[in-house]
């Protein structure tokens, strides 16, 4: 049986991009790939928590980070990721420029349509992860 | 990384992507902050002690802190124990939500009706605490 990628998005929570990157896994593993990932909670990493550790160690997994910081790859590669890939969503809204992000509980529309981009992306990545594992 | 005003207390939650109660404990501090006490709280970013945050494990050794978890786990205020200090006080949502009866509470995604009524009530009782705390504090001096 191929395993559900881990996905691990960042816990900000003072500004927009970090809810929209943690909004971002959630259109991710509920939306675009439900079958193929799964969000890891990074408390659980951070904590050091055994059972989470085994989701993400030994494989590639996808680091959803909201600002430069880079606290959920920090944290996969803390956990003994083999592989981390990342997607920026302080990037992603370069790339989308008429976008102005805000909210940290609830999104605006602008923040969702983030979410949803940074997602798209971290589906192409997920989609080669699982490419490269059923080859394997 | 936050600034280190006089008697505030930092706030952190734990977050969790995994749980529906994850997601009340941001929006229970993030209530706190921007509403219910925003002269008395900072809050601190979890993953940040793990990435390097200097600042933030500087605040939780000097200024009382309180962790409010989504479940028995406690990642946050574990975590706050292992790489600053002790927090002050620890919440535990799930706690909240079997003593005021609110256990179908909508996903980490969407909370519905019942989970914003259990942020409120977890935000009241960080409010609370943080009231306590800076009491005990001014007492303290």
């Amino acid at each position: 049986m191929i395993r559900k990628v881990p996905v691990v998005p960042c816990s900000g929570i003072g500004k927009s991009l970090g809810a929209a990157a943690r909004e971002a896994a959630f259109v991710l593993s509920e939306d675009l790939r439900p079958g193929d990932a799964k969000v890891v909670a990074l408390g659980l990493l951070v904590l050091g928590d055994e059972d989470a550790r085994r989701e993400v160690a030994g494989g590639a997994a996808v680091a959803i980070d909201g600002c430069k910081l880079e606290c959920a790859a920090k944290g996969l590669e803390n956990a003994g990721a083999a592989e981390i890939r990342k997607v920026a969503v302080f990037d992603v809204v370069r790339k989308h420029r008429g976008l102005k992000p805000e909210g940290v509980c609830d999104l605006n529309q602008d923040g969702l349509a983030l979410a949803r981009a940074a997602a798209e992306e971290a589906a192409r990545i997920v989609d080669e992860i699982v490419a490269e594992e059923s080859r394997a | 990384m936050p600034e280190i005003p006089r008697k505030k207390i930092g706030l952190i939650a734990c977050s969790g992507e995994e749980l529906a109660e994850g997601t009340v404990t941001r929006r229970a501090v993030r209530r706190v902050l921007e509403t219910l006490r925003p002269d008395d709280t900072v809050t601190l970013c979890l993953p940040l002690f793990l990435a390097g945050g200097e600042g933030e494990r500087a605040f939780a050794r000097h200024y009382p802190t309180i962790a409010v978890d989504g479940c028995a786990k406690q990642c946050a205020a574990l975590a706050t124990e292992k790489y600053s200090a002790r927090p002050a006080a620890a919440i535990v949502v799930r706690e909240i939500a079997d003593e005021t009866k609110q256990t179908a509470i909508g996903t980490a995604r969407k909370l519905n009706e019942a989970g914003l009524r259990l942020s409120e009530a977890v935000a009241e009782r960080i409010a609370a605490e943080a009231d306590l705390l800076l009491k005990k504090k001014s007492r303290e001096r």
